[in-house]
């Protein structure tokens, strides 16, 4: 008897997967029926690739797994993070893990068959209701993996629109190294290259976007709040520049700035971008929600699915994934991307959060993104040795500090009192402060000065 | 044979089911804030305002308006539908998991532990040599993987030369809309009467052009690829590389492996083979397994237990990164607790319960099932039926119906996948649904009558787009 027949014949003995319901009585049946001796009949590979070895992965119960990756993710060290730079955290009220955790939500698969599952469907059109409201553009899809994912494909987009001639990629100098690495990737099948302008850290000055767009461009990225959180303060001039020429103009953010900020479609912005799960989520060790939003005009040409409203048979509003023509399972090398599973379930998660917060709520937090972070500088600036903030652009949840060199020793020095900070150069470092980390105030700042004492 | 009652919930207020939030309420608030100059903040923003037991309400009724793998047997082909344990979860949504992506190695050893763990574990399972989790799905893996391919070519100065990559015509979509997004011209290729690869045709495919050749194995007919070895010395011979397509892997957990049968590169499926839930459409994760020589290409970083604890790290000849930063690391963490759940014996009897089951299931039903035996899933024809309309009939047994009309090759195509957790009453319950809908073409014309939208129009859908609530109130 092989060892395989073995693990079948004492499988009511539950040496098996759990998560098979099979009575040793119904294998014997079911094989009957199959007209097999064993299971191991069943499987038509040839002996040259067959594997004989074991995976040496010990099975264990529920409860001391659970026991083990949980012992084993608390020796991750617990300090209190002022960690920002594109991935941010706000508090998640309970009732979204609630909700987004009911089991018709979470264990269902894409929705081809629209009339079972209309409730997931009409989620995903309530979050693209969601960002057409606040970017101000006419479509928006169900979700791409991340910020930086979306911005490569938002970057392919620019090739799929006839107007656009160009073959260049412009992106600030300032933009997260990941982002670009990422956005390398997606533009390297076709035939685009990523290329610098120069900003003053993060901002941009129209003038030099005029100067760096000619004929060659196709595509000009801009980030609202920048990777150091400045608020942008001449986007309706590049985009005054930009709607003389075909490039695509891309504007990256996230639902709570644009709760606040000057809306993308205000500015002339083609495309917007960015990270959607600071709603619902939060940072995740940075697994994302990639939000995508484009002028109507481009419909047809964008990535990932889309959801529409249809009728059904009684004459009632009900709702569908369509344009699927775009997508790979029908028009295969000629899609528009390659994207098939994406993040619905953090998109879910966002639209839930965004329902709870309501259009006050989303405001406030907004508003609160911009008067922490000034605060937090303000009583950091009273500290000797530190300077914060370290320039004068109004920012969003963070700002940049200038300590004595090496910032590095500070942000160690500070981390062994509890609390991580980011160090961008010799000289200085970046905080991040929101609802999430706001009680954590007072510690921080005289953990600072006991640092700095 | 009985059938089920999904949620109907409906409202005056609404020309649809549950009215969307915006017809429950649209509050419009003017922003007004002097901490900021006025021309860099919007003007206002108009949202639903509702109180917290109005949206719990509203999504609840929404949930109950949605089906799962919970509510019912999912034997949708292709995408391996398994219940999803629940403890995973708790796990997932412990808050030393969710750490900022910018911590410093020193701090975050728990999760890089894991990380490393899990890259061990999916290369075990695989017969791989080096693992990247960081492709956040399945298509992103095949993307990563191709780029892969790619940055070895160029490595050996072949890379302008070989322009083709080879996608058997049964293939997944994915494949096909991959090779283009990486710039790649595909050729397809064709399959033999009984739905293998056609070797002739392979033989003659390949050449000084070929990149790689996409394979999954067994294919989407359930059939295992028995030339596999000869598969893969045409592609090697050729100066090619061979990937596998994960999808499918469910079917051979501890009776074959890729990297044994001479795969190069590798993409599993963690929502499939794994059982990490797929929520509506996704997270998923699509990590890679590849061989040593391509080890070096890898995305960046990658983790692993150096002398001071676990590490990150840049591979040699690193394609550079896939996702913005460590991949979907909730839903890896839920792979790495199943996987430990389950250990050698359990992933073995899930492949064996689940091409069980799949021959069972194939063996109780009336219709047409061409080829056979299987591995875990068959296709089923519909015969005289609509393979479309099939399923709209089935949705009203209380069962989610197959994947439709694909692969192609078998006409009214029902391509269903049982996966090892439904019991052989549940498959016998199953079959007669699959009966009771091929005997009784009558109720085709009216079906769905039991789920909670009636028989949808997609085309009109399509052809005149009404996308949000502004699209739909006419507003711009």
């Amino acid at each position: 008897m092989s060892q395989h027949e073995t693990t079948l014949s004492t499988a009511t003995s539950r040496s098996g997967t759990p998560f098979a319901p099979h009575s040793e009585a119904d294998v014997e049946a079911m094989l009957q029926a199959v007209g097999a001796d064993s299971v191991e009949d069943l499987f038509d590979v040839p002996e040259s690739v067959r594997f004989d070895g074991s995976f040496g992965i010990d099975a264990a119960s529920e409860r001391d797994v659970r026991r083990q990756l949980t012992e084993t993710l608390e020796r991750n060290d617990s300090v209190t993070e002022f960690l920002g730079r594109g991935h941010y955290d706000h508090y998640v009220p309970s009732l979204v893990d609630h909700l987004a955790d009911r089991s018709e939500f979470l264990t269902s698969y894409t929705q081809y068959q629209p009339e079972i599952t209309q409730g997931f469907l009409q989620t995903l059109f309530e979050y693209q209701s969601l960002l057409v409201e606040l970017t101000g553009l006419g479509v928006a899809n169900c979700s791409m993996y991340d910020a930086a994912t979306a911005l490569g494909e938002a970057a392919t987009l620019s090739q799929r629109i006839r107007a656009v001639t160009g073959d260049r990629v412009l992106v600030p100098d300032t933009l997260l190294d990941e982002r670009r690495a990422v956005l390398e990737n997606y533009v390297s099948g076709a035939d685009l290259v990523v290329a610098e302008y120069q900003t003053d850290g993060g901002v941009v000055d129209p003038d030099e976007i005029a100067a760096a767009v000619d004929d060659d461009v196709a595509f000009v990225y801009v980030e609202n709040p920048t990777t150091s959180g400045r608020i942008q303060p001449a986007l309706e001039e590049i985009g005054t520049h930009l709607a003389d020429s075909e490039v695509l103009f891309c504007l990256g953010s996230d639902p709570v700035a644009l709760s606040l900020l000057q809306t993308p479609a205000s500015v002339g912005a083609d495309v917007v971008v960015g990270d959607a799960s600071t709603l619902g989520l939060g940072s995740a060790y940075g697994m994302g929600l990639g939000l995508f939003a484009c002028r109507e005009e481009y419909l047809r040409q964008v990535p990932g699915r889309l959801v529409g409203a249809s009728e059904d048979d009684r004459g009632q509003r009900a709702y569908t994934l369509t344009l699927q023509t775009r997508e790979q399972h029908i028009r295969r090398e000629r899609a528009t991307s390659n994207i098939c599973t994406n993040q619905a379930w953090v998109a879910l998660r966002a639209a839930i959060h965004a329902t709870l917060l309501g259009p006050d709520g989303l405001v406030d937090l907004a508003k609160s993104c911009h008067r922490l972070p000034q605060r937090l500088a303000a009583r950091i600036d009273a500290i000797d040795g530190i300077e914060a903030p370290a320039d004068e652009y109004p920012t969003l949840r963070e700002f940049r500090a200038t300590v004595e060199p090496p910032a590095s020793e500070f942000v160690s020095a500070l981390y062994e009192e509890g609390f991580a900070v980011h160090a961008v150069d010799e000289e200085t470092v970046q905080i991040c402060v929101t609802d999430a980390n706001e009680r954590e105030i007072d510690a921080f700042v005289a953990a600072i000065a006991e640092v700095l004492d | 044979m009985a059938g089920h009652q999904q949620a109907v919930w409906n409202d005056s207020e609404s020309d649809g089911y549950e009215p969307l939030l915006a017809e429950k309420d649209r509050t419009t608030v003017d922003i007004e804030y002097d901490g900021l100059p006025e021309d860099l903040t919007r003007d206002s923003i108009s949202l639903p305002a509702l109180s917290e037991p109005e949206a719990a309400r509203h999504y609840t009724r929404l949930s109950q308006m949605n089906y799962g793998i919970d509510s019912g047997p999912y034997p949708l082909g292709s995408c391996t539908m398994k219940y999803n344990p629940k403890f995973t979860e708790d796990i997932a949504t412990r808050a030393s998991a969710a750490v900022h992506p910018d911590r410093l190695e020193g701090s975050v050893q728990g999760t890089l532990q894991l990380y490393a763990e899990l890259q061990d574990y999916l290369g075990r399972i695989g017969g791989m040599d080096a693992v990247t989790l960081q492709p956040p799905a399945g298509a992103a893996g095949e993307f990563t993987g191709i780029l892969v391919a790619a940055a070895y070519h160029d490595r050996n100065g072949e890379g302008d030369e070989r322009t083709e990559v080879i996608v058997p015509a049964s293939a997944h979509g994915t494949n096909f809309a991959t090779a283009a997004m990486a710039g790649y011209d595909v050729v397809e290729l064709p399959a033999t009467d009984d739905g293998r690869v056609d070797l002739e045709a392979l033989e003659s495919a390949v050449g000084s052009e070929t990149a790689a050749l996409m394979l999954t194995n067994p294919n989407t007919l359930g059939l295992f690829e028995r030339d596999i070895a000869e598969i893969a010395d045409i592609v090697h011979d050729a100066g090619g590389l061979l990937y596998y397509d994960g999808a499918n892997l469910n079917a051979l957990l501890g009776r074959a492996r890729p990297g044994d049968m001479g795969f190069d590169i590798m993409h599993y499926n963690v929502h499939k083979t794994f059982a990490t839930p797929h929520g509506g459409g996704g997270p998923g994760a699509g990590p890679i397994g590849v061989t040593e020589e391509l080890a070096p290409f890898l995305p960046s970083p990658q983790v692993r237990q150096g002398s001071d604890g676990y590490e990150l790290f840049e591979p040699s000849e690193s394609i550079g990164k896939v996702h913005g930063a460590m991949g979907n690391w909730l839903v890896l963490l839920k792979t790495h607790a199943y996987i430990r759940r389950l250990g050698d014996e359990g992933l073995e009897d899930a492949s064996a319960k689940a091409v069980l089951n799949a021959n069972y299931l194939a063996s109780q039903i009336d219709l047409e099932v061409p080829f056979g035996p299987f591995h875990h899933e068959f296709v089923a024809s519909a015969g005289e039926i609509d393979a479309a309309d099939f399923a709209k009939r089935m949705l009203d047994f209380g069962v989610h119906p197959p994947t439709t009309k694909w692969p192609e090759i078998v006409p009214e195509a029902l391509m269903t996948e049982p996966t090892e957790v439904e019991s052989k009453r549940s498959l016998d319950r199953l079959a007669a649904a699959f009966d009771a809908v091929d005997k009784d073409a009558d109720a085709l014309e009216s079906a769905p009558e039991r789920t909670s939208a009636r028989y949808i129009d997609q085309t009109s859908a399509a052809r005149s787009p009404r996308l949000s609530w502004h699209a739909l109130s006419g507003e711009e």
